[in-house]
């Protein structure tokens, strides 16, 4: 008996299946941003005693309602807020509670700003009216102060930038051997700048 | 000269469409993977602020959102013009918030409940004062890992 040819499939129809099933998938999905600025709120709970904060240590930044900010009973422009915060912060005119001075500090040692960047916390106070694109963008300025200064000394210790690492380390991609690597090293860089940012509760008009 | 022989002119070649379907599943298999499933439905304005110095959100099983904005223009006559929380598909309260984010962490496999992450998806036109009250009810019950969720570019457009 003769082998009879296979009668080729028709395969014209596929794009449309394929058609249906892209647009299936444009409608019921979305691309979500799936990256912000990662906050720890304060635990409701006061603090057990009182601690008396010097003048000099703490950085006062204020938004009001028309999204003005004042810094230190100046008024200031967002975009000299990250530099104004860096010298604050990096100022390291004297010892911290352990007695040693600051001797990775770069700062003018100016004897009214912060004493180590231990000490130095920087208070964030807002107008119930301010606008959240003003408090993202303050917020994020700040967050930047102390990433300038977590990457300089990453890079003069581990010749790498430290927002590196910290994504690195905060990847689940990454194997367990590489973040046991990494995790002494973030400790240390954000035990040299601890992000001291206290959110006071705004003011009520 | 049979070589030259004129073609039967006005008679086009069909351009060939086999490659159609590779093309598609091409585009389909990109969206597949660049995409997530949509499981909360807006009803709020949702225009995010815009910041450079963010961190990647954790896995989306430990993520607890909360939207808030401006009720969308569909809703504006039934729920006013004023800023409003969205949870789960619906407006809320601010007292809403703090029973909502326990009922999540109870969903929650017992090992993540310690990680979980309360991204903030708040529109960037809100009063500061509504934020304050989601993040006083986030600190009743203890959520207080919160990531004000962004876009990502230069910060100095926030204020124009």
């Amino acid at each position: 008996m003769a082998r009879r040819s296979i009668p080729e499939v028709n395969a014209g129809s596929m794009a449309d299946i394929a058609f249906l099933l892209l647009i299936f998938f444009l409608v019921t999905t979305t691309i979500e941003t799936d990256s912000g600025l990662d906050r720890k709120l304060p635990p409701l709970e006061p603090p057990e005693e009182d601690v008396v904060i010097k003048e000099r240590n703490l950085l006062q930044v204020l938004i009001n309602k028309s999204n003005q900010l004042m810094v230190n009973d100046e008024l200031t422009k967002l975009e000299d807020l990250r530099q104004v915060a860096v010298d604050f912060i990096d100022n390291g005119g004297g010892l911290n509670d352990k007695g040693e001075p600051c001797d990775y500090c770069q700062g003018a040692k100016d004897p009214k700003s912060s004493v180590h960047p231990e000490k130095a916390i920087i208070s964030l106070q807002n107008d119930r009216e301010t606008k959240y694109s003003t408090y993202i963008a303050v917020q994020n300025e700040l967050v930047a102060a102390y990433n300038v200064l977590r990457n300089r000394e990453s890079q003069r210790l581990y010749k790498t930038d430290f927002t590196a690492m910290q994504d690195m380390y905060n990847d689940p991609k990454t194997s367990d051997d590489q973040k046991d690597k990494l995790k002494p090293r973030v400790e240390r860089i954000q035990k040299m700048y601890p992000q001291y940012l206290s959110e006071a509760e705004p003011k009520k008009n | 000269m049979a070589k030259f022989t004129k073609k039967k002119d006005g008679e086009l070649p069909a351009v060939s469409t086999a490659s159609l379907p590779d093309i598609v599943f091409m585009l389909l298999f990109f969206f597949m993977t660049v995409t997530v499933m949509k499981d909360d439905s807006l009803m709020v304005d949702n225009t995010l602020p815009i910041a450079d110095q963010v961190q990647k959100l954790d896995k989306r099983d430990r993520v607890v959102y909360v939207y808030a904005g401006k009720p969308h223009p569909r809703y504006q006559s039934k729920y006013g013009s004023q800023a409003r929380i969205q949870l789960n598909d619906k407006f809320a309260d601010v007292d809403e918030v703090a029973p909502y984010i326990l009922a999540e962490r109870a969903k929650m496999r017992q090992e993540l409940q310690p990680l979980m992450t309360t991204a903030l998806k708040v529109d960037k036109e809100t009063n500061m004062g509504l934020i304050s009250d989601i993040k006083q009810e986030l600190r009743k019950v203890n959520a207080l890992k919160v990531n004000y969720t962004t876009k990502e570019g230069d910060a100095m457009r926030n204020i124009e």
